[in-house]
């Protein structure tokens, strides 16, 4: 590999959005047959480098050379022609078609496709068994899991005959087993000396399955180094420019009496499919129960239905007292009433309205409280006040309750609505993805107000998709398949594999 | 009169009827599948219909208003493709303003042309489509040969005669071409590669973009075609199906054709299934006295002209089956990262 030119090399990349400095003098150099990771935090400009690199955006200075040969590269289909392949993190496939049909979109042999399609039905057999990837041709895109779709989307790029794969983000929507399958297909692909570059938050991945790795911050390259030779703490300090704690710091749980007792909950939704297969639980005061699962599989549907928004069968009980699943007294508000906080999965669409201030924010879902009002007038002036003050104790930068919830990043959106659920001092915290989208730094903010909630005797029900953060912030840990629990584990007497295989839906009576 | 050459008759005049409705069907369906709703179906045959009309009278030439016909209605499509395509609008907003538009605009030039009362004159001779004959069939020829009235004629041959030289023969070379545009639109969606990225482009653009085709080419693409069939059924209206301009003689074809169109779940057979059933409800408009043999009441027209839309609404209320539009129909496409 020593004397050959480096599969791909960035010399000097710039690119700004208006006043903002997404890339700053990049350079970067990743030799063939080499798999390189890329990490920083959300809007490190990891995504905004890789784009220029598949001619989304160009570059503002700097130059790109592919096997030591400057290339430009102004359009996609310029990046294909240079051997360039890019699995996105949300898959570009066209759901409605075959295997076969979105493999060969935008690669077709001529004008009809008869030819096309045989060849590459052959073709793509091929590939397929060099690779060890396993796809039916003729399977409908939306029929199949995202663990095969993303297999589509690499057979994609190698029907291309792409030397350069580019995964972003690629096993946030996949199983430990099926990240694991992924990075046994990268592996084979780099001995058969194609080149990839992995896009990732996480650091063990990078740990598990890369060679070399370059760190992001704020629109910089600040190190490469090679995997072997680094941590992970160090890489997080690269990350955040401090040093981070990356497991959380907490005592033992000290559990009281039960909070939410949940029996037999089931959720059929409109296509009359049964999402909630009879769903028993218990969380008590003073723990934190967490909810592990690939997505999908129910969660959001538990958190809807205990937060008030969606309809359900079974029986809840919140301190001792039933609550009405399916009646008028069903929604958000009475939920609220009997102590139940709810910090949803999706903030942006759920947890927030973008358009309107942090103060306007604070009070949604408690507007009606008489704290908040003067009679028949809210009290604008009272909960101006009153923000700022949140905002200071969850950090909120800025700490400006007139700007628009859209202005702030994802990590303070989210202190946002913390600040209003854990303030209103709840019996019971529902929490969804707390840290999805948010900075390495604000996710120790988050996690310790989350086990500070905790330590003052309050019950906590956790949903996540992040195994790392249900490991470390769970004092039990229950996991969630296809609407139904398999099994609880609790954290120190577990481990990843077995979480995975529960995720998966394999149970098996032997293993402990 | 006897039922079979009623029956005939009505199948007939569906034919007819059913031409405009298809063509503006199939150019739907190009656009929706291309994931541009164009509500303004409508307003491209109407000025189609208008300037065909206009040239052909002027010149005395059918095929010059044709051309100028398809010409108008490329025109309006392309409109519809800057507003919504390049700058992202709202493309129902721009359907609906590009009908008001083709409702005014024709009957003010029709007004400043022909001093008529906002209509051409009445197209005669080589200005109108005439029916083609069919080899075989029995038709004017035959009658000036024999010297002997056609309907004669006809009502004198055997069923399968009489089926083939009033039903099959004898239209306006337009109803041929809409019927053979049904395999043709079937054989473009679904076995060449202009077909494939036209389908893919109305599911999933990112898809197209990322896999390094113009989202932007392939919808202006579907634009032409929209515009050159509506420029068909546009011109079939005023040059074959009747013999003129006259004010908003579309009257809502532009509509049915959209209703048919979701009849047909996006699909080209089924749009021609569904275009001859609207077409044989617009006859039997025409033939209330068929109706009432059947019927033991009166049938108001008016519910039989409402019965395309009464029918879309119970498909789309999900009575027979799902009608799940083209993913991205409707949404400009924004170029994300």
């Amino acid at each position: 590999m020593g004397d050959q030119a480096p599969a791909i090399e960035l010399r000097g990349i710039s690119k700004a959005f208006g006043p903002v400095q997404a890339n700053k003098d990049i350079s970067l150099s990743v030799a063939k047959g080499a798999i390189h990771g890329i990490i920083g935090e959300n809007g490190a400009g990891k995504s905004t480098l890789m784009s220029i690199l598949y001619g989304f955006y160009k570059a503002d200075r700097g130059e790109i050379l592919i096997n030591g040969q400057e290339t430009q590269i102004p359009d996609s289909q310029a990046a294909i022609a240079a051997g360039i392949g890019m699995v996105f993190q949300h898959f570009k496939l066209v759901e409605n078609f075959t295997v076969l049909e979105n493999v060969v979109l935008g690669a077709e042999e001529g004008a009809l496709l008869r030819t096309t399609m045989s060849n590459a039905r052959r073709h793509l057999t091929e590939i397929a068994e060099e690779y060890e990837m396993d796809v039916d041709p003729d399977a409908v895109i939306e029929e199949i899991g995202v663990g095969m779709q993303q297999r589509v989307e690499i057979l994609k790029s190698l029907y291309r005959e792409a030397e350069i794969l580019i995964l972003d983000e690629p096993t946030g929507v996949l199983t430990p087993a099926e990240a694991d399958h992924l990075f046994r297909i990268l592996r084979g692909l780099r001995d058969e000396g194609k080149t990839i570059i992995l896009i990732t938050h996480k650091l063990r991945e990078i740990m598990d399955v890369t060679d070399t790795v370059s760190v992001m911050r704020r629109g910089e390259m600040t190190a490469t180094v090679k995997t072997a030779e680094t941590s992970p703490e160090a890489l997080a300090e690269l990350m955040v420019g401090r040093k981070v704690l990356l497991r959380v710091d907490k005592k033992p749980a000290q559990p009281g009496r039960t909070v939410l007792k949940v029996d037999n909950l089931k959720v059929v939704d409109d296509d009359k499919v049964e999402r909630l297969k009879g769903i028993s639980l218990e969380v008590r005061a003073g723990e934190i129960l967490g909810i592990a699962g690939v997505s999908g599989n129910g969660q959001s549907e538990l958190l809807r239905v205990l937060g008030g928004i969606e309809r359900a069968t079974g029986q809840v009980e919140i301190n001792g007292q039933q609550i009405d699943l399916t009646g008028r007294h069903s929604d958000g508000r009475s939920r609220r009433e009997r102590g139940i906080a709810h910090v949803p999965e999706d903030r942006q669409r759920a947890g927030l309205i973008m358009d309107f201030a942090a103060w306007e924010n604070i009070v949604f879902g408690y507007q009606w409280d008489p704290a908040y009002n003067n009679g028949w007038l809210m009290d604008n002036a009272g909960i101006r006040e009153e923000t700022e003050g949140k905002m200071e104790r969850f950090d909120v930068r800025p700490p400006h309750a007139h700007l628009e919830a859209k202005s702030f990043s994802g990590g303070n959106q989210q202190k946002l609505v913390l600040a209003r659920e854990i303030e209103r001092n709840p019996d019971l915290l529902l929490v969804g993805q707390p840290t999805r989208g948010v900075d390495i730094g604000a996710i120790e903010f988050i996690h310790q107000q989350i086990v500070d909630l905790r330590d003052a005797g309050k019950a906590i029900l956790l949903v996540s998709v992040e195994l790392d953060e249900i490991m470390g912030l769970s004092d039990r840990i229950a996991v969630m398949f296809d609407g139904k629990i398999m099994g609880e584990r609790l954290p120190g007497e577990t481990n990843e594999g077995e979480l995975g295989l529960l995720m998966a839906g394999v149970t098996n009576g032997g293993s402990a | 009169m006897d039922t079979f050459s009623t029956l005939i008759q009505v199948l007939d005049s569906t034919l007819r009827l059913a031409t405009p409705l298809l063509l503006a069907c199939l150019a739907g369906l190009f656009s929706e599948r291309s994931g541009i709703f164009d509500i303004g179906l409508e307003a491209k045959m109407l000025v189609s219909a208008f300037f065909s009309a206009a040239f052909a009278y002027t010149t005395g030439s059918v095929w010059i208003g044709l051309m100028a016909g398809v010409a108008a209605s490329i025109v309006f499509a392309g409109i519809h493709g800057i507003a919504s395509i390049t700058f992202r609008g709202n493309q129902l907003i721009s359907g609906v303003a590009l009908n008001f538009l083709a409702s005014g605009m024709t009957v003010l030039i029709a007004q400043s042309w022909f001093h008529q009362g906002g209509r051409t004159p009445s197209l005669m001779g080589g200005a109108r489509f005439e029916g083609v004959e069919l080899p075989f069939a029995i038709g004017p020829t035959e009658a000036a040969e024999t010297g002997r009235p056609l309907n004669q004629l006809i009502a004198e041959a055997g069923p399968l005669q009489q089926l083939y030289s009033e039903l099959i023969s004898g239209h306006s070379v337009l109803v041929y071409i809409a019927l053979l545009a049904v395999p043709a639109t079937w054989w473009v969606l679904y076995r060449t590669r202009f077909g494939l990225r036209l389908r893919a482009v109305g599911e999933n653009p990112a898809a197209v973009d990322t896999a390094g085709i113009s989202v932007v080419g392939l919808r202006y693409s579907s634009m032409i075609i929209v515009g050159v069939l509506c420029g068909l059924a546009g011109a079939y209206l005023a040059t074959g199906l009747q013999a003129g301009f006259v004010k908003d003689m579309t009257a809502g074809r532009g509509y049915i054709a959209l209703a048919a169109l979701i009849f047909a779940k996006w699909r080209p057979w089924h749009a021609l299934g569904a275009c001859l059933l609207f077409g044989l409800l617009q006859a039997l408009a025409l033939r209330t006295d068929v109706v009432e043999a059947f019927f033991p009441f009166k049938m108001p027209v008016q519910l039989l002209d409402s019965m395309p839309y009464i029918l879309t609404v119970v498909i789309l209320a999900g009575f027979v089956g799902k009608a799940i539009p083209p993913r991205a129909g409707g949404q400009p496409y924004v170029k994300e990262r």
